[in-house]
């Protein structure tokens, strides 16, 4: 019985651990795609000003009320804007900065080829 | 040919870069979102005086002007803005509310003995998080409210500018 107890507990322990482990790699998962605001240069996870630090507990919360990355990244851009995400979003304002890469491999490609092809003849 | 456009090509590639830099110079580095909330964001703080909890939604509820200011006795910048808060809580349209963030209550309780206290109520925000829900990037930060709505925000210490164009909101 004693035996049985121990096991229970160390399963109890063991489960809340790796609980908590995820709870933890999802905020630092989001804190490193956050950008500080006041800071030059440095992602809300490196970065220790007061603002930061903030964050950070107010991002640890969150996910322990249950909200999603999703849901956390779209909280602070309704406060902050796109520009504290590192990635931005798809939105009008942005896709030419994800098509153009696009557009100018697409480019290069059809000059490319077609000097091949003239080449070849 | 080549020979003519190579240094017209150099120089003109140099003062592109210089110009970019020269621009980038005269640029603030202080973000400022273009999104501005409207609403006002519901929390719970606890009271200043009294340290009771306080619903948010029972502080702005009056149909009157709110100025919303979040201070701390350890930042400079709030020391100087502090003679314009006073000056504006003598105005009768116009209900101050502080927010002390991250701060030790008796060092706040020394600040506004020092300095006189303009506020009708003051909320505590110990770990800060109540003022990133309100979009702050820390102190000190004044809000100007009518009817639940920002009307204005202030980013950074309240100046003489920001004195007369909060008076001229209110009127």
């Amino acid at each position: 019985m004693k035996i049985l107890k121990i096991i229970l507990l160390l399963i109890v322990v063991l489960f809340s651990t790796t609980l908590n482990a995820n709870e933890d790699k999802l905020q630092i998962e989001i804190t490193k795609n956050l950008r500080c605001l006041i800071c030059q240069g440095q992602s809300i996870y490196d970065s220790d000003s007061e603002f930061a630090t903030s964050l950070k507990l107010l991002i640890k919360n969150k996910i322990k009320e249950g909200f999603s990355e999703d849901q956390i990244y779209n909280f602070l851009t309704d406060k902050y804007g796109d520009w504290i995400l590192y990635d931005p979003k798809f939105n009008k304002n942005t896709y030419l900065l994800w098509f153009l890469p696009l557009l100018i491999f697409l480019i290069g490609g059809a000059i490319v080829s077609k000097k091949l092809i003239k080449f070849k003849k | 040919m080549i020979k003519k456009i190579t240094p017209f090509l150099i120089v003109s590639a140099f003062l592109l870069v210089f110009i970019i830099f020269y621009k980038g110079l005269n640029k603030t580095n202080l973000y400022n979102p273009k999104i501005e909330i409207k609403n006002i964001p519901n929390f719970f703080a606890l009271s200043f005086d009294t340290q009771e909890k306080i619903d948010s939604k029972k502080i702005f509820d009056e149909n009157k002007y709110y100025l919303f200011n979040i201070w701390a006795s350890w930042c400079v910048p709030c020391r100087d803005e502090h003679s314009i808060l006073s000056n504006l809580s003598q105005n009768n349209n116009l209900e101050i509310i502080g927010l002390n963030y991250k701060d030790k209550i008796n060092n706040a309780k020394k600040f506004l003995d020092d300095l006189g206290n303009p506020y009708k109520k003051i909320l505590i925000d110990q770990d800060g998080t109540i003022a990133i829900e309100w979009g702050a990037f820390g102190v000190p930060e004044t809000f100007l409210i009518y009817k639940n709505e920002i009307v204005k925000k202030f980013i950074g210490p309240l100046n003489e500018n920001s004195l007369s164009e909060i008076e001229k909101a209110i009127e």
